[in-house]
């Protein structure tokens, strides 16, 4: 944190919701270059919290040292439980699910194949499997139609829909998202940010990573503002008045 | 508002790759292609029954090595090592110990599997090239032992004397049962293959060939599955072996030795890699191949290089991808919901 910072992280105080997921000096380097320097941060039960920054702030890397995908220092915590230790593998049955940027689907495989690879962590619960079929229809009707296609073959949209939709399956506590929006014509893109927003609404809490400002924003409630690794700001969403504030935190 | 459309009513019909293809013209040609293929053999006999008879055997291991390299996406260059295994396994305890020979068959199977897993647990932390060094060295070690340990494998001068395939007093001797007795077996692996492949289990290991990250962060505990999939492939290579110490009645180092690599890899990436049927197509194919080419004398290597390099080329994803030819292609998506 440096003296610059608009006001210092606090709203933790603030918030009378327990934490969902508490990170405390997170750090992580490829090789030499410190691609993210400790940073803290949490998100409450029930809570939307987006994360802005430029490209190469360290938004992936954090996302992914989180889930363990890449190795960092520091201390994480999920619902008291200290996960730091945890693997990844482990992190996704607690509930710690990540859309990956790209999507990360298995595009030789059908859709309702990645579905059922989201809902690997149950078994073979074939009722509960059906039951989240059920929800992740409900809420991306096209995946239904689309569910004998190879999932390479579909549009970009419908592939992040299919992205959402098997971390779904997954039965997320908490939901982590990097860039869903990415290449996406900004109409697709609101569809699926307002999916995320009746998800959250239900109660899911939601990290979402991302560089389009007014989108991840719409949503939000609180914000962190990431540059060159490290925390610049922390915020409710509705301080963040407009870009020219952005700009600010950005290249401070 | 789509909740009567169900799942198999699907407007748009691109079937996932593996089974030849739903409805594929070129699947049903290959099919009735084969099916007169062994027509021929059976009414002609000789020689070429002992051809399919071999492309049988190397079938069932290629059935085996896909899931570890097609499914998974793994490199292996040692699992002719678990054939020898079973080769040698059957010969000395059918000889040796007087076991009968489906019973020795059995155990060298567990031998196999044993040893694919104190094998498989240090070397599969590696990756690609490094986990392709390691597994080519165990081929060699293996190759190396079964030449050395002449008190046991008899080295270069190899081991006669198997008896044939059988259950108590019925013996498998006439050429044309071993083929049948044969096909039954690797239609049962391909079918425990294919019933695999579509399992979570088999799900699991595909997304692992695709993504390792991405596989892990939805749960599946990568190593344990990189195993599993070493593992059955030993297995389906022990039983190749077996089923070679049993129909020839003779092994020698040789047999399982780096010839044996490059064959089923061959065999493989012509047949299509990944796919259920591949691997038995590709067995097939590149077993008469070089009895096709036999015509045209001392060009025949170089008349076979050019028959794999156009299958290559026309065939990248292998022959039984030719099936999806046929297929429409995925309809233009709709705009998002």
């Amino acid at each position: 944190m440096t003296a610059a910072d608009p006001r210092p992280a606090g709203p933790r105080d603030v918030d009378p919701r327990p934490a969902l997921i508490e990170v405390a000096g997170l750090s992580a380097s490829y090789g030499r270059v410190a691609a993210l320097k400790p940073v803290d941060l949490h998100v409450a039960e029930g809570e939307f919290v987006t994360v802005l920054g430029p490209n190469g702030a360290g938004k992936t890397t954090l996302l992914r040292a989180i889930c363990r995908l890449v190795d960092g220092a520091g201390r994480i915590s999920f619902r008291g439980q200290d996960i730091s230790t945890l693997r990844t593998h482990h992190l996704a049955r607690l509930g710690i699910v990540m859309v990956q940027e790209g999507r990360g689907l298995f595009g030789e495989m059908t859709v309702r194949e990645n579905l059922l690879l989201g809902a690997y962590g149950l078994g073979n619960a074939a009722d509960e499997v059906e039951r989240r079929f059920g929800q992740v229809y409900a809420l991306f009707p096209n995946l239904r139609q689309r569910a004998d296609q190879i999932a390479a073959s579909m549009s970009g949209g419908e592939q992040q829909m299919l992205a959402v939709g098997r971390a779904l399956m997954a039965g997320p506590k908490l939901l982590m998202l990097d860039e869903p929006s990415l290449g996406l014509a900004p109409r697709i893109a609101a569809g699926i940010l307002d999916a995320l927003g009746a998800l959250n609404r239900e109660g899911l809490g939601i990290l979402l990573v991302e560089q389009k400002a007014p989108l991840a924003l719409k949503l939000a409630q609180r914000v962190y503002v990431l540059a060159s690794g490290s925390v610049r700001a922390e915020l409710p969403a509705h301080e963040i008045g407009s870009h020219h504030d952005l700009a600010r935190f950005y290249f401070h | 508002m789509t909740s009567h459309a169900s799942t198999s009513t699907s407007p748009v019909r691109r079937g996932a790759p593996g089974w030849l293809g739903r409805t594929g013209y070129v699947g049903l040609g290959g099919a009735v292609l084969i099916a007169l293929l062994f027509g021929f053999v059976f009414v002609k006999g000789g020689y070429l029954l002992t051809v399919m008879q071999l492309a049988m055997i190397y079938g069932v291991f290629c059935v085996g090595l896909n899931f570890f390299m097609g499914y998974t996406g793994q490199a292996s260059f040692g699992q002719n090592a678990f054939a020898a295994i079973g080769g040698y396994g059957s010969a000395i305890l059918c000889v040796e110990y007087g076991l009968p020979p489906v019973l020795a068959l059995l155990v060298a199977m567990a031998i196999a599997g044993v040893a694919a897993v104190v094998v498989g647990w240090p070397t599969l932390r590696l990756r690609g090239h490094y986990l392709a060094m390691a597994t080519f060295a165990l081929g060699l070690i293996t190759y190396d032992v079964s030449v050395q340990w002449e008190s046991l494998t008899k080295g270069y001068m190899g081991y006669a004397g198997i008896p044939p395939l059988g259950i108590g007093p019925f013996e498998v001797e006439d050429e044309r049962a071993k083929l049948v007795c044969l096909m039954v077996i690797l239609v049962f692996g391909l079918w425990v293959s294919g019933r695999l492949r579509n399992s979570r289990f088999g799900r699991a290991l595909r997304a692992i060939s695709t993504s390792e990250p991405g596989a892990a962060a939805l749960g599946i505990r990568i190593p344990y599955y990189k195993l599993a999939a070493f593992v059955i492939a030993a297995l389906y290579a022990s039983v190749a072996g077996s089923l070679f110490a049993h129909v020839v009645g003779f092994i020698s180092p040789e047999v399982f030795g780096l010839q044996m690599v490059v064959v089923t890899f061959t065999m493989l990436y012509v047949g299509g890699i990944g796919t259920v049927l591949g691997p038995a197509i590709g067995a097939i194919v590149a077993s008469l191949l070089p009895e096709i080419v036999r015509s045209t004398g001392r060009f025949q290597d170089i008349a076979y290089a050019l028959l794999l390099l156009g299958l290559l080329v026309y065939a990248p994803k292998g022959l039984s991808a030719l099936s999806g030819l046929g297929r429409p292609r995925a309809a233009e998506p709709k705009p998002g919901s």
